[in-house]
């Protein structure tokens, strides 16, 4: 268990989770690490580009064409390598599927996907830039593990994490600045929830951006004298099921909080675990099944009800229908 | 009156056109702070003869006019040349420039269908305008269209090209002899990590468009008037689907985007390179 936001340290400025992902990239070929990366005419967005500055030979280009990136990925493996593929999480999976679908996951190929860009935090760029189903897509895909970082520090954790192993991964960065939750650092550990706050009459369980705002529920909700778990799922698949079911006995209500479509993502997981296991009042903090669309991204959040105040909100119904 | 071509403006008459798309462009994407200036800069001339050339049939009036020519724009990331344009062919006020991209606004970052009216499909995720417009093409068809009605205009980016769907739509058009379709090539050379000979060669893409099967004319994509004879030449003809390669400078019509295009793909001018650009677009200078 790591410890969020300990005052000892001092907190480090705003970062976006995508900003871990050149450095991380380096630090692997630095140590030894038999990497390759892809990029498809997005390297500035993705970080990508920073390998080839150290390293030009472990990186290409494809250009924008992320099936035909996709498919080299998975030949790249298939001679041994471990190999990242880096794209706008609207494109890859949403121009790609296919390739995903048999080359990677029905091959079991050693591909790391790093799918910048998630959610509507997008902003500006509106709905066809912002991806609010890509963890519906990468969770319905056998084998697939699929991970969400809160901060950029566990970003860092994820995507070095990743090259430990062998298997397919996606991991869903993003763009906007935000605060650093890990401030002490993070092991990060594949399917393994972590609790970030205890309480007994409700558990909180977010994931990628809604963490922070799932915190300052937590803390809006204690001044009202109600305990609030609070679960950083950051692993979508593998879910740690234990965890869900342990909060579903202990705290007796449950609300998920992601920037994805409330169809399809950590909610849909969380509540097939409930029904499975231990039915348990449920609420959802979400975006309800409707597109994104140009904006700022912060005005974005508020329209689409992803807040503290939603979560907050959503609690009490939670609790009141036990 | 819905069946013919807007009157055709004369050659000063579109260089003015031209001035003001242009200066749209720079305004939206200065108030939005973000956008695309680079790539719809490098377009105006492509716009302006398709909307102020007699080349596209269309009706501001009656944007859902059946027989109409249908102009998309498959690069949908150059909203701004095209609410640019819309707006001076009359499809909205030019007040609403100002909303682009901000919350709420029917200009939206990308294009999205009938918002606003005039804009025939969504897009934002390149290499699909093609394969719509051979649906659209196999439609009129069937329809019943006459040979010179419902003619549809593809706009294209060469980084676009990278993606395969193109050269399946390609193929697709000139097997099922879709001459109503004309792809409009922006030839500026650079994508969104820079240069497109250095990312991804597509050349000799004239080439590979013939052999194809598609009729293929070259052209100065900043000569508007050679741009609009060669779209009118391509209209014309009732063989096979063309294809206009406009070359054209990503930024075009201020220096500092020009002479920098990698770096002016999608961001909006500061206040201060807002004033040089209307500057200089005013004054003409490329
Ligand atoms: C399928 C897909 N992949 C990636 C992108 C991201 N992207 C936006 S614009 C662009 C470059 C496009 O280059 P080009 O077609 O030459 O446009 P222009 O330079 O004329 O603006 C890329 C890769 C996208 N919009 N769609």
């Amino acid at each position: 268990m790591t410890t969020a936001r300990a005052a000892a340290f001092p907190q480090p400025p705003p970062a976006a989770t995508r900003e871990a992902y050149g450095p991380a990239l380096v630090k692997l070929a630095e140590a030894g690490h038999d990497i390759v990366a892809l990029d498809a005419d997005l390297s500035a967005s993705t970080g990508g580009n920073k390998l080839a500055g150290s390293f030009p030979d472990r990186w290409f280009t494809v250009g924008a064409a992320e099936a035909n990136m996709i498919s080299i990925a998975a030949g790249l493996a298939s001679t041994g390598k471990t190999v990242y593929a880096a794209s706008f999480a609207v494109f890859m999976p949403g121009h790609c599927f296919d390739q995903i679908r048999v080359h990677i996951a029905q091959q079991r190929m050693n591909v790391k996907l790093i799918a910048s860009h998630g959610g509507i935090s997008v902003g500006e760029d509106g709905a066809s830039a912002q991806a609010i189903e890509d963890l519906a897509l990468m969770t319905s895909l056998p084998g697939m593990n699929v991970v969400v970082p809160c901060d950029s520090v566990e970003a860092d954790a994820m995507i070095c994490r990743a090259a430990e192993d062998v298997e397919p991964w996606y991991i869903r960065l993003g763009r906007p600045k935000l605060p650093v939750v890990y401030t002490e650092g993070r092991h990060f550990e594949l399917g393994a929830a972590d609790q970030l706050r205890d309480g007994n009459d409700v558990t909180l369980i977010a994931c990628g951006l809604m963490v922070e705002p799932t915190i300052r529920a937590a803390d809006v909700l204690a001044q009202e004298g109600i305990g609030a778990r609070v679960l950083n799922m950051a692993t979508i698949k593998p879910l740690d099921e234990q965890a869900v079911i342990q909060a579903a006995h202990e705290t007796g209500a449950i609300v998920c909080a992601e920037e994805h479509n409330v169809i399809g993502g950590l909610g849909s997981a969380v509540a097939r675990t409930l029904a499975r296991h231990c039915p348990a009042p449920m609420e959802q903090v979400g975006i309800e099944d409707r597109f994104g669309q140009s904006g700022p991204w912060t005005a974005l959040l508020q329209e689409y009800g992803l807040t503290a105040e939603s979560v907050v909100a959503a609690a009490k119904r939670a609790i009141a229908r036990k | 009156m819905t069946t013919s071509a807007a009157p055709a403006a004369d050659a000063e008459a579109l260089l003015d056109v031209c001035k003001r798309i242009r200066r749209h462009i720079v305004e939206m994407t200065h108030a939005a702070q973000s956008g695309h200036p680079g790539g719809s800069l490098s377009a105006t001339e492509i716009f302006a003869a398709l909307y102020f050339g007699g080349v596209a049939r269309h009706d501001p009036a009656d944007p859902q006019w059946e027989r109409r020519d249908r102009v998309i724009l498959s690069k949908g990331h150059a909203t701004p040349v095209v609410y640019a344009t819309l707006a001076e062919a009359g499809y909205f006020s030019t007040d609403l420039i100002p909303t682009f991209r901000s919350l709420g606004t029917e200009l939206q970052g990308h294009v999205v269908r009938n918002k606003p009216p005039g804009v025939e499909m969504s897009g934002g995720a390149l290499g699909m305008g093609l394969s719509f417009a051979v649906g659209v093409a196999l439609g009129h068809q069937l329809s019943g269209f006459a040979e010179d009605e419902g003619q549809i205009f593809v706009v294209v980016g060469d980084g676009e090209l990278n993606e395969g769907q193109n050269w399946e739509a390609i193929m697709s058009a000139s097997h099922f002899g879709l001459h109503r379709i004309t792809a409009i090539l922006d030839r500026n050379h650079f994508q969104n990590d820079g240069a497109g000979d250095e990312i991804m060669r597509i050349d000799p893409v004239g080439d590979k468009w013939a052999a194809f099967g598609w009729g293929v004319q070259h052209v100065d994509g900043h000569d508007v008037a050679a741009v609009r004879d060669a779209l009118l030449t391509a209209r014309a003809r009732a063989d096979a689907p063309q294809v206009v390669i406009c070359k054209t400078v990503k930024g075009r019509g201020v220096s500092f985007m020009a002479e920098n295009p990698a770096g002016w793909h999608g961001k909006g001018p500061s206040d201060d390179q807002l004033a040089q650009a209307l500057d200089e677009i005013e004054a003409g200078l490329s």
